[in-house]
């Protein structure tokens, strides 16, 4: 079946790019990578999950450098990552959670933040997959969140007091059995809605740009330079989505835990 | 004979909706653009702020978009 995914060989390549793959792809050199079963689950390790190693370490390595104490006023790339940081406290998390919960919440956020953006960079310079194109890997964000929004609503509010504190106040008893069921997808909507907002952006825009260059074996060398250009429109597209999305992926999280924690309709 | 055209039929409801999902984007973007330029226009102070939620809602819209999209290429996968 995946097989004749495409029709003709010619467009396989296509989906030969954005799937995950138990090689490491590093243009035409594929090295093989160790097959790994652990109580009956596939836990080999993959293009993709060499990619996320890959990102951690650049985020781990970057953030060290930068956050070296040289005095108390940070200079070139600190003062980016000084930037950055100072952003996500004053634009994510205290808006959404208040002063001092903001602060406690503040490494989920930064952790979330820097490791969805490492991992839709990466994805763009040459030899590397994004691995957030993968939706296991943004199902997982996503559940890792979901875990959180529920979690903290629960430390805040205690166990029965959170699910009682999603009915607003003031309702008909008669509209409850409708509610229940309503709430609890609401609860649900969100991290799904995460989820594939990240996926998607990410897969569309490399689907794009392997479709447009795939536009010059097709058509021959007189879709050259049209090609190139809007592939590089797209490319520079790329960069601005993944920018984007790793900071909305952030702020819903933000947002969500400020719904939960905070839960005065 | 039935295969070939069920996937036929597939194709060309992907091609469709991917269609009709840009629609959608364009039309609500378009909105968002319009009203954060009027925004601007009126109160320039503000623009920094008008930028950033304006971006934010795109990003939203787009979201439900790119559901769409899926759905399409789950179509043609199948």
């Amino acid at each position: 079946m995946a097989g004749q995914v495409e029709g003709n060989g010619e467009s396989n390549f296509i989906l030969d790019h954005i799937v995950d793959h138990h090689e490491l792809h590093l243009g035409s050199l594929h090295i093989p990578l160790p097959h790994i079963h652990l109580f009956g689950i596939d836990m080999s390790i993959t293009g993709h999950l060499v990619m996320m190693w890959v990102a951690t370490l650049f985020i781990i390595v970057t953030l060290a450098i930068s956050t070296r104490r040289r005095g108390l006023i940070p200079s070139g790339f600190s003062n980016a990552i000084e930037a950055l940081v100072v952003f996500i406290r004053d634009d994510v998390a205290v808006p959404n959670l208040g002063e001092k919960e903001g602060a406690k919440y503040m490494p989920f956020f930064l952790t979330t933040f820097m490791f969805i953006l490492a991992c839709n960079l990466l994805g763009l310079i040459p030899f590397g997959q994004t691995a957030t194109g993968n939706i296991n890997v943004t199902a997982a964000l996503a559940a890792i969140s979901f875990v959180v929004m529920i979690g903290s609503g629960i430390k805040h509010n205690g166990f029965f007091g959170f699910f009682k504190g999603l009915i607003p106040p003031g309702l008909p008893i008669l509209l409850l059995p409708l509610m229940i069921p309503l709430e609890f997808l609401g609860l649900l909507t969100k991290p799904f809605a995460l989820c594939i907002r990240l996926f998607a952006n990410m897969l569309a825009g490399h689907v794009i740009i392997l479709s447009l260059i795939g536009l010059i074996f097709i058509m021959g060398v007189v879709a050259v330079p049209v090609s190139i250009f809007f592939a590089l429109a797209m490319y520079l597209l790329e960069i601005f989505v993944g920018f984007l999305q790793a900071y909305v992926f952030t702020l819903l999280t933000a947002v969500f835990i400020g719904l939960s924690v905070h839960q005065e309709h | 004979m039935e295969a070939m055209a069920a996937e036929a039929y597939g194709y060309l409801s992907a091609g469709i909706g991917a269609g009709l999902a840009a629609l959608g984007a364009g039309v609500g973007i378009g909105q968002i653009g319009k009203g954060a330029v009027e925004g601007i226009a009126r109160q320039p102070e503000a623009t920094g702020d008008i930028r950033s939620t304006m971006i934010i809602a795109a990003a939203l819209i787009e979201g439900v978009a790119l559901f769409a999209v899926v759905i399409c290429v789950l179509l043609v996968l199948k």
